[in-house]
C-alpha cells in the first residue's frame, strides 16, 4: 500500500538534486532547470498531500505554482539571452558585478 | 492478493526511478541540450505520479505546460545561445564539495522529517468517490473562481507583468542596435 | 514712565548694534558720534532715573523692574530685572556720565584708526554690559554683565591685535596686545570661577539669587560667622580680586595698558575694575555676618594698596604708573569695605572714577600726540607745549594724591578715617605709608612728563638701569602740540570734578555728608563715633603725608635729580625688587602657567592623542579590519549566495526535526 510518504520521500530527493543543480552547474540555463526540479518537487508533495488529505486546495496552489514557473521561466530566459548579448558568455563563475 | 494496489506499486517505484534517474542526468549531463530532455523526462515521471494521485487536470497541465512551454523555450534559448559543453562544478571546488554534502544532508533530512513525522488525518471533504462523483476538472475549476480568485487574478498579473518584462529584456537591445545604425548614417 | 529703567543699558545696546552691523561703512565723524549720542542718552537716561528715585522718601528709594523670566525651572525662577537703589544710582550715573566723556574723548583718540567702528561696538557693547552688572537684581544677571566686562575687556585690550608692542621708544619688554588680552581674561576667568562657585552655593544655600530674597533671608537664617557665609562670601570676594585687580590676581591689570588708552580709561580705571567693589558693597548685608571675610577684605586691600604703590614708585610707562595706582586705589576701596565703611568705598570708587580717568585721558592725550611716545624718560618739557592737558593732569594729580580740598583728599580721609576707628592702626598706618607714596610717584610722573626739559629729541635716558637703550623708534621729528577740542573738552570737565565732587562726602568736622546720607537706606551703617579733635588729627595726618610725597616728588625729579640714582646704587636689591613687581608674574609663570602648560600639553597629545584618539582611532581601525575581511565573503557569484542559503535552511531544518 502505498502511502502519502513513498510520494514525499521522491519529492525530497528530487528537490536536494534540484539545489544541487542549481548549486554546481555554471550555465544558468542549467542552473534555471535546477529550479524547475525544485519547483516540481514541492509540486509533487502538494499533490500527494492533497490525495491523501482529501483535499482539493493543494492542487490549486500547484495550479498557481505551474503559472509562476512559466513567468519566472520566460522572465529568466531573457535574462540569461540579455546577459549573453553583453558578455558573450554565460558562466555565472565570470559574472561577479555584486563582488564586495 | 490486490492486484489493483500491486499494480500501484509497481507503477510508482518504476516513475519514481524514472524521475531519480532522469533528474540525476540533469545534474550531471555537460550537454544542456541533454539535460533539457532528462529534464522532460522528469515532468513526464511526474505526470504520471499525478495521475496515481487522482489528479488528472494537473498531469494534463503539468505535460502542456512543462514538457510543453518551459522545456520548448529551454530548448530554444540553448539553440539561440549556443552554449559550450558545460563543467559540471565550479571553479571553486570546495565549494563543489560543500555544496554537495549540503544538499545531500538537505535530502536526508527531509526524509527524515517525513520518515518521523505521523500524517495527518484524512479529514478533507474531497474524498475520492466525491471527486469521481462531481468530476475533477469541475471542483478545480469551481475553488478557483470562488475561495481562489483572487489568487487567480494575481497570478493573470504576474504573467502579464512576467510578458512586459521579458519583452523589455529583450527589446533594449534592439534599440542600442538601432542607435547605432543611426550613428553610422 | 513705568518701565524706563531698561533703556538705560538698551541705549549702549542699540548703538553697539548699529555700529557692528554697518559702522563700517558709516562715515568715521558718524560712526563715532552714533556712539557718542546713545551713551549720552544713556546718561540722560539714568539722571531722569535717579531723579525719579529721589523723588521718593529716603526708606523707600527702590525702583524695581522686571522684564521677563529669564529661566524659570520649578520654583528657581531669575528675571531680566533692573534695580535701581541709591547704590545702583550712584554706578549708573559714573558710568554713563564718565563713560560719555570718554566716548567723546574716544572720537579724537581714534580718529586715525580705520576700525573705528570696531571700536566703538566693542565700547557700546561695554557700557551695555557694565549696566547690567549695576542694575541687575539677582546675581546672575549680574553675573552676566560680569562676564560680559571681562569679554569686553578682552576684546578692547587686545584691539590692536595686529601691533607686537604699543609702546614706542622704551626698553622695556611688555607684552603684545593679543597676549595681554588673553592674559587678562584667563587671570580673571579664575576670580570668575570663584564668583560662579559663590552663586552656586548661594543658590543651594537660599534657593534663589535676587537681592530681595537673599538678603532678608541671610539675615532670618544666619548667625554672624555662620561658616556658610563666610565661605559663601570668600567665593564671591576671589571674583571680585580678578575683576578689581586685587592680590593676587591684580598681575593682569597693567598688561591691559596695552589697550587703547579710552579704553584703560573707561575700563580699566573708572567702571569694569570697580565691579568687584560694587558687588561687595552691593553684597554687604552677607559680609557683614562674616567678620572673617571682611578682615581677609581689609588686610588683602591694604596689602594690594602696599604692594601696587611701591611698583608704581620706579614704573618708567606713565600709563603703568597709572595702571598700578588704580590697583592701589582699589585696594583702598576694598580696605574700605573691609572695615565695613561700604559708603567710604563708594565715594573713593566715585571720586577716583573721576580722577583717574581724567589721569588716563591725558596720559593719552600725550601718547596720541608722541606718538605712542609713553616712557617717561624720554618725555619731559611738554608743560608749555600742552598747557591744558598739563594743568587737567597736574588737577587729577593733585585728586590723587589726595592734596588737601580735592576730591581724593576727601574719600581718603574718609576711608582713613573709618579704616582707623573701625579698623586697626596697622592698616591704617600702611593706609597713610600708601598715600605718601601715591603722592610721590604721580608727581614723579608729572614731574618727568610736564617739567624739564624736553627729552624726546635727543634720545636721552634717565633713571634707568640699563643705559644702553636705543633710539630708532622714529621719536626724533616729533611736532607735539596741544590737543584738539574733542579730546581737551572732557578733559576740562572731569577735571572740574575731579576737584569737586570730593564735596558730596565732607567729613563732620566740616559739613555733611551728602553722599553717605544718600546710601544710607542701603547700608544701614552706623556713623563713627570720633572725636572731632581726632577727626582733625587724622584729616591733618593725610593731608602731611600727601604733601611730603609731594615734596620728595620734587626734591628729587626737580631739584636734586642725582637723588634717584644714588639711592638705587646704594639699594640694588630693594630696587631690582620692585622694578621687576616683586617677580609676581615670574612666579605665577614658572609656579601655575608652566605647569598648567605641561599639563594642558601632557593632555592633549598623551592622554587626548594617544589615549582617547588611539582608542577611537583603534575602534574604526577594527571595524574597517574586520569589514575587510567580511568584505569577501560577497564573491560576488550568485552561487555563493545560494549555498550559503542553503546552509542555513539546513541548519533551520536540522534544529526543527532534531528537536525532541
Amino acid at each position: 500500500m502505498l502511502t502519502v510518504t513513498h510520494y514525499t520521500i521522491l519529492s525530497a530527493i528530487l528537490f536536494a538534486i534540484g539545489a544541487l543543480t542549481f548549486l554546481i552547474r555554471r550555465n544558468p540555463l542549467i542552473m534555471f532547470m535546477g529550479i524547475e526540479l525544485m519547483l516540481n518537487a514541492v509540486n509533487l508533495a502538494f499533490v500527494a498531500f492533497a490525495r491523501f488529505l482529501n483535499n482539493m486546495e493543494g492542487q490549486v496552489f500547484v495550479f498557481i505554482v505551474l503559472t509562476v514557473a512559466a513567468a519566472e521561466v520566460a522572465v529568466g530566459l531573457a535574462l540569461v539571452v540579455a546577459i549573453f548579448r553583453a558578455r558573450d558568455n554565460v558562466d555565472v563563475d565570470e559574472i561577479d558585478a555584486l563582488k564586495g | 492478493m490486490d492486484y489493483g494496489a500491486l499494480m500501484e506499486g509497481i507503477v510508482f517505484y518504476l516513475f519514481a526511478a524514472l524521475a531519480v534517474l532522469a533528474a540525476l542526468g540533469v545534474v550531471i549531463a555537460r550537454s544542456p541540450i541533454r539535460a533539457a530532455l532528462s529534464l522532460a523526462l522528469v515532468f513526464l515521471a511526474l505526470a504520471a505520479m499525478y495521475i496515481l494521485l487522482n489528479a488528472p487536470f494537473l498531469a494534463v497541465a503539468q505535460i502542456m505546460i512543462y514538457a510543453g512551454a518551459v522545456l520548448i523555450l529551454f530548448l530554444f534559448v540553448i539553440m539561440v545561445l549556443n552554449p559550450r559543453l558545460d563543467i559540471v562544478g565550479g571553479r571553486n571546488h570546495a565549494q563543489t564539495i560543500a555544496a554537495v554534502i549540503f544538499a545531500v544532508a538537505l535530502g536526508v533530512l527531509m526524509i527524515a522529517a517525513f520518515v518521523a513525522g505521523q500524517p495527518a488525518p484524512a479529514l478533507g471533504q474531497f474524498t475520492p468517490e466525491f471527486v469521481s462523483q462531481v468530476g475533477h476538472v469541475q471542483i478545480i475549476g469551481a475553488l478557483l473562481f470562488s475561495d481562489y480568485l483572487l489568487l487567480f487574478e494575481i497570478a493573470s498579473v504576474l504573467l502579464l507583468v512576467a510578458i512586459v518584462g521579458a519583452m523589455t529584456l529583450a527589446r533594449r537591445e534592439r534599440d542600442q542596435h538601432a542607435n547605432a545604425k543611426h550613428d553610422l548614417r | 514712565m513705568s518701565q524706563y529703567l531698561w533703556l538705560i543699558p538698551a541705549l549702549p545696546l542699540i548703538g553697539a548694534i548699529i555700529n557692528l552691523l554697518v559702522g563700517q561703512r558709516l562715515p568715521r565723524a558718524l560712526s563715532s558720534w552714533l556712539a557718542v549720542a546713545f551713551m549720552a542718552a544713556a546718561f540722560g537716561v539714568s539722571v531722569s532715573a535717579v531723579a525719579n528715585l529721589f523723588a521718593l522718601p529716603p526708606e523707600e528709594r527702590v525702583i524695581h523692574e522686571t522684564l521677563f523670566q529669564w529661566i524659570g525651572v520649578g520654583s528657581f525662577s531669575v528675571n531680566f530685572a533692573f534695580w535701581l537703589d541709591p547704590l545702583s544710582a550712584v554706578m549708573i550715573l559714573v558710568v554713563t556720565g564718565v563713560g560719555t566723556l570718554i566716548h567723546i574723548y574716544a572720537v579724537g583718540y581714534m580718529e586715525h584708526d580705520s576700525d573705528y567702528a570696531r571700536f566703538f561696538t566693542q565700547m557700546n557693547l561695554f557700557a551695555f554690559m557694565m549696566l547690567v552688572l549695576v542694575l541687575a537684581d539677582n546675581y546672575l544677571f549680574m553675573f552676566l554683565g560680569w562676564e560680559g566686562v571681562g569679554l569686553c575687556s578682552y576684546l578692547l585690550i587686545g584691539f590692536w591685535y595686529n601691533r607686537d608692542n604699543l609702546s614706542v621708544g622704551t626698553d622695556e619688554k611688555f607684552l603684545s596686545p593679543r597676549s595681554s588680552g588673553t592674559k587678562a581674561f584667563v587671570v580673571t576667568r579664575i576670580g570668575d570661577f570663584g564668583f560662579t562657585l559663590g552663586v552656586l552655593l548661594m543658590f543651594w544655600t537660599f534657593g534663589s539669587l535676587a537681592f530681595q530674597d537673599v538678603f532678608p533671608k541671610a539675615q532670618a537664617m544666619f548667625q554672624v560667622g555662620a561658616p556658610v557665609i563666610t565661605i559663601m562670601t570668600l567665593l564671591l570676594f576671589l571674583g571680585a580680586t580678578g575683576k578689581s585687580a586685587q592680590v593676587p590676581l591684580y598681575v593682569w591689570l597693567p598688561d591691559a595698558m596695552a589697550g587703547p588708552t579710552p579704553v584703560s580709561a573707561l575700563i580699566h580705571a573708572a567702571t569694569m575694575v570697580t565691579a568687584g567693589v560694587y558687588m561687595v558693597a552691593r553684597s554687604h548685608v552677607l559680609y557683614s555676618l562674616a567678620p572673617t571675610t571682611m578682615a581677609v577684605v581689609a588686610v588683602i586691600g591694604v596689602l594690594t594698596a602696599f604692594i601696587a604703590a611701591t611698583i608704581a614708585l620706579v614704573q618708567n610707562d606713565l600709563k603703568r604708573v597709572l595702571a598700578y595706582s588704580t590697583i592701589s586705589q582699589l585696594g583702598y576701596m576694598f580696605f574700605a569695605l573691609g572695615v565695613g565703611a561700604y559708603a567710604a568705598g563708594i565715594f573713593h570708587l566715585v571720586t577716583h572714577a573721576f580722577f583717574k580717568a581724567l589721569l588716563f585721558m591725558g596720559a593719552g592725550a600725550v601718547m596720541h600726540v608722541m606718538n605712542n611716545l609713553i616712557d617717561m624718560r624720554r618725555l619731559g618739557g611738554l608743560r608749555k607745549i600742552m598747557p591744558i592737558t598739563f594743568w587737567t593732569f597736574l588737577i587729577g594729580a593733585l585728586a590723587l594724591s589726595g592734596f588737601p580740598l580735592f576730591s581724593g583728599f576727601f574719600s581718603k580721609d574718609e576711608i582713613l578715617a573709618d579704616g582707623f576707628s573701625r579698623g586697626s592702626i596697622v592698616l591704617w598706618a600702611v593706609g597713610v605709608l600708601v598715600a605718601l607714596m601715591t603722592a610721590f610717584y604721580i608727581f614723579r610722573g608729572v614731574i618727568l612728563t610736564f617739567g624739564g626739559k624736553p627729552r624726546w629729541k635727543e634720545g636721552e635716558i634717565i633713571s634707568s638701569g640699563d643705559e644702553n637703550a636705543h633710539d630708532e623708534h622714529g621719536a626724533r621729528g616729533l611736532h607735539p602740540h596741544e590737543v584738539s577740542a574733542v579730546m581737551w573738552v572732557p578733559l576740562v570737565i572731569l577735571a572740574f570734578f575731579s576737584i569737586f565732587s570730593g564735596y558730596i562726602g565732607l567729613p563732620h568736622v566740616l559739613g555733611e555728608n551728602w553722599l553717605g546720607n544718600f546710601l544710607e537706606p542701603v547700608f544701614h551703617e552706623t556713623p563713627i563715633e570720633i572725636s572731632a579733635a581726632l577727626e582733625w588729627t587724622l584729616i591733618a595726618v593725610s593731608a602731611i603725608a600727601a604733601l611730603i610725597g609731594i615734596f620728595i616728588a620734587f626734591r628729587f625729579y626737580f631739584s636734586d635729580p642725582k637723588i634717584p640714582a644714588r639711592l638705587r646704587s646704594y639699594y640694588p636689591g630693594l630696587y631690582s625688587l620692585l622694578a621687576n613687581k616683586y617677580w609676581v608674574d615670574q612666579i605665577y609663570e614658572y609656579t601655575i602657567a608652566r605647569p598648567g602648560r605641561w599639563l594642558a600639553n601632557a593632555f592633549w597629545l598623551d592622554v587626548d592623542g594617544r589615549i582617547i584618539n588611539g582608542f577611537a582611532d583603534g575602534l574604526g581601525r577594527a571595524f574597517r579590519g574586520l569589514a575587510q575581511r567580511l568584505r569577501l565573503l560577497q564573491g560576488g557569484y550568485a552561487r555563493g549566495y545560494a549555498l550559503a542559503m542553503l546552509i542555513g535552511i539546513v541548519v533551520v531544518i536540522a534544529i526543527v526535526v532534531m528537536r525532541p
